[in-house]
């Protein structure tokens, strides 16, 4: 009952950045140049919901809160929601379905050409966020697919930090988040690793011991 | 010339200062889009949507305005955004926090500093450069590098009138311009974002144009801390950060300054930065750019439409020369 509540919870806690845009453009909040407002915000909260699922995993094992597993998927598809509506800004509110000048775009600007990549390989992984999808690709392949949202994350930080006139610091936090959530994962693999080689040496050393006796 | 407290004549009278987005083209957007019904009635309430507390202080009249044949006849740009919407990295790379950052920003006493190949070395003091002649009010296209633009009724006269009063050497080639390096009055100061202070360059005959303007007002009044104040200038056919911000140095020189800009990407920012459809950004489009308040982008046009300066740069390449 609680976890139902508190998935509820963090369902609509995801809405409000796009309530609070909504709110805006209703008020006159939005400035001088509406549409820049939006593209920035949907693209914040695309790289923050992105960030947030990668950094379950870690959270889960380090609080041991281990039903923070039940809500990765709901925030991995308001990450996906939130880049719809940041790529639909920019093919209809920026482009205006201009394809011509979008296919140049994406192949000229690489800004665009990495972030348009960050949101392509988000689909796959939007596409099969069932149980039934889970069953029928198997855990294993399930999971392997699903660590293409680590390069989604690498693409997107990149298209942050490619597209800013001057002033880095926000794309280089983002980075850093980023930085240390892979990080985390290639130490766990690597204490993993460890670990195995141990388990491997461990009983021949105490059969040694057995014959030596 | 004379500046006095905002009288009789309500500035509403000289500018529309409403908020103006074009209703038709918001619509039309949307109705074409066609989908998304939710976006299209956001955007066209936009145009309903007025806040007068939003538009700057009151700020001292400017009087006996001439008017300049060189004045655009399209809709101005709302006060609000243009004191709302600033790049002015001295306070801050975000456009919209520059209007509350600045709002204690010492205009006065001002002075600045003529040197370099220059005749009359000298420290003038702002107010003593407004009166050097009449003012005029010149309402100019003005172009971001970012793609977009606004119509503004700025207010001052040609830059030429404080050269030719300067009387620089025949050697002098170029014109530099510094920013106010004052990290405690410019917090964007304290981040090493671009180098300090801030500097632009013309050469000698494109300062010397009467489209570049030495520029201390705008709708009317004096310029608003974050547009510029006390003293800018605004080169209508260049990039925005070409036309400098608080000027407090004019230094005439034989070699071609490093603008800030050029200095911090030369691949992305050149000395020239005209208005060019035709030279990308490396990084974007320069073919087209929004008008704020606008749904659908406008063509960009060559020098911004100021095809007089044409004649400034026959024989050169400007895809080189960007």
């Amino acid at each position: 009952m609680t976890f139902r509540l508190t998935k509820i919870a963090i369902f609509l806690a995801a809405l409000i950045p796009l309530e609070r845009l909504l709110w805006k453009a209703f008020h006159d909040g939005l400035g001088a140049n509406p549409i820049e407002v939006i593209t920035h915000s949907t693209g914040d909260w695309t790289l923050i919901l992105v960030l947030t699922t990668l950094s379950i995993t870690p959270l889960r094992r380090i609080t041991r809160q281990y039903w923070l597993i039940g809500v990765r998927r709901m925030i991995g598809l308001f990450a996906f929601f939130y880049g719809t509506l940041h790529f639909l800004t920019y093919i209809w509110l920026d482009k205006f379905f201009d394809v011509h000048e979008m296919l140049k775009d994406i192949g000229k600007r690489r800004f665009i050409t990495v972030g348009f990549s960050a949101f392509v390989l988000m689909i796959p992984l939007a596409l099969t966020s069932t149980a039934w999808s889970i069953r029928r690709l198997g855990g294993k392949r399930w999971q392997r697919l699903h660590r293409l949202i680590y390069l989604t994350g690498i693409l997107a930080v990149i298209h942050y930090f490619w597209l800013v006139k001057a002033d880095h610091r926000k794309p280089i936090a983002y980075g850093v988040v980023l930085s240390i959530l892979l990080l985390y994962r290639v130490g766990v693999r690597m204490s993993e690793k460890a670990s195995e080689r141990r388990e491997q040496q461990a009983p021949a050393a105490s059969r040694a011991e057995v014959t030596k006796a | 010339m004379l500046i006095r407290k905002p009288d009789a004549i309500p500035s509403s009278e000289i500018t529309p200062k409403a908020t103006y987005l074009n209703r038709r083209n918001f619509i039309a957007g949307a109705a074409i889009a066609g989908t998304a019904a939710v976006t299209g009635v956001a955007f066209r309430d936009l145009a309903d949507l007025v806040d007068p507390s939003l538009t700057a202080q009151a700020n001292a009249k400017i009087d006996g305005l001439q008017k300049s044949p060189f004045s655009t006849t399209e809709k101005e740009t709302p006060y609000k955004d243009v004191t709302n919407y600033n790049n002015f990295y001295e306070f801050s790379t975000d456009k919209y926090e520059p209007a509350d950052l600045a709002k204690n920003f010492k205009t006065r006493p001002w002075t600045v500093t003529i040197d370099g190949d220059v005749k009359k070395k000298q420290v003038l003091d702002v107010d003593a450069i407004m009166k050097m002649a009449a003012p005029e009010e010149r309402i100019y296209r003005h172009r971001c590098v970012e793609g977009w633009s606004i119509v503004v009724p700025w207010v001052g006269f040609s830059l030429s009138e404080l050269i030719k009063r300067a009387d620089p050497l025949p050697k002098a080639k170029y014109v530099e311009f510094t920013t106010l390096y004052d990290p405690k009055q410019m917090p964007g100061q304290r981040t090493s974002v671009l180098q300090w202070p801030y500097l632009e360059g013309l050469r000698m005959d494109e300062a010397m144009h009467p489209l570049a303007l030495l520029c201390f007002g705008m709708y009317g009044e004096a310029l608003p801390n974050q547009d510029g104040a006390p003293l800018r200038l605004v080169l209508p056919w260049k990039y925005g950060f070409k036309s400098a911000k608080s000027i407090v140095r004019i230094r005439f020189t034989g070699d071609q300054p490093l603008n800030t800009w050029q200095q911090y990407a030369p691949r992305e920012y050149g000395f020239y930065s005209n208005v060019n459809p035709n030279v990308d950004h490396p990084r974007w489009s320069q073919a087209k750019e929004r008008r704020l308040g606008e749904f659908l982008k406008r063509p960009t046009l060559m020098f911004n439409g100021y095809d007089q300066v044409a004649s400034l740069y026959s024989g050169m390449d400007l895809k080189k020369n960007f």
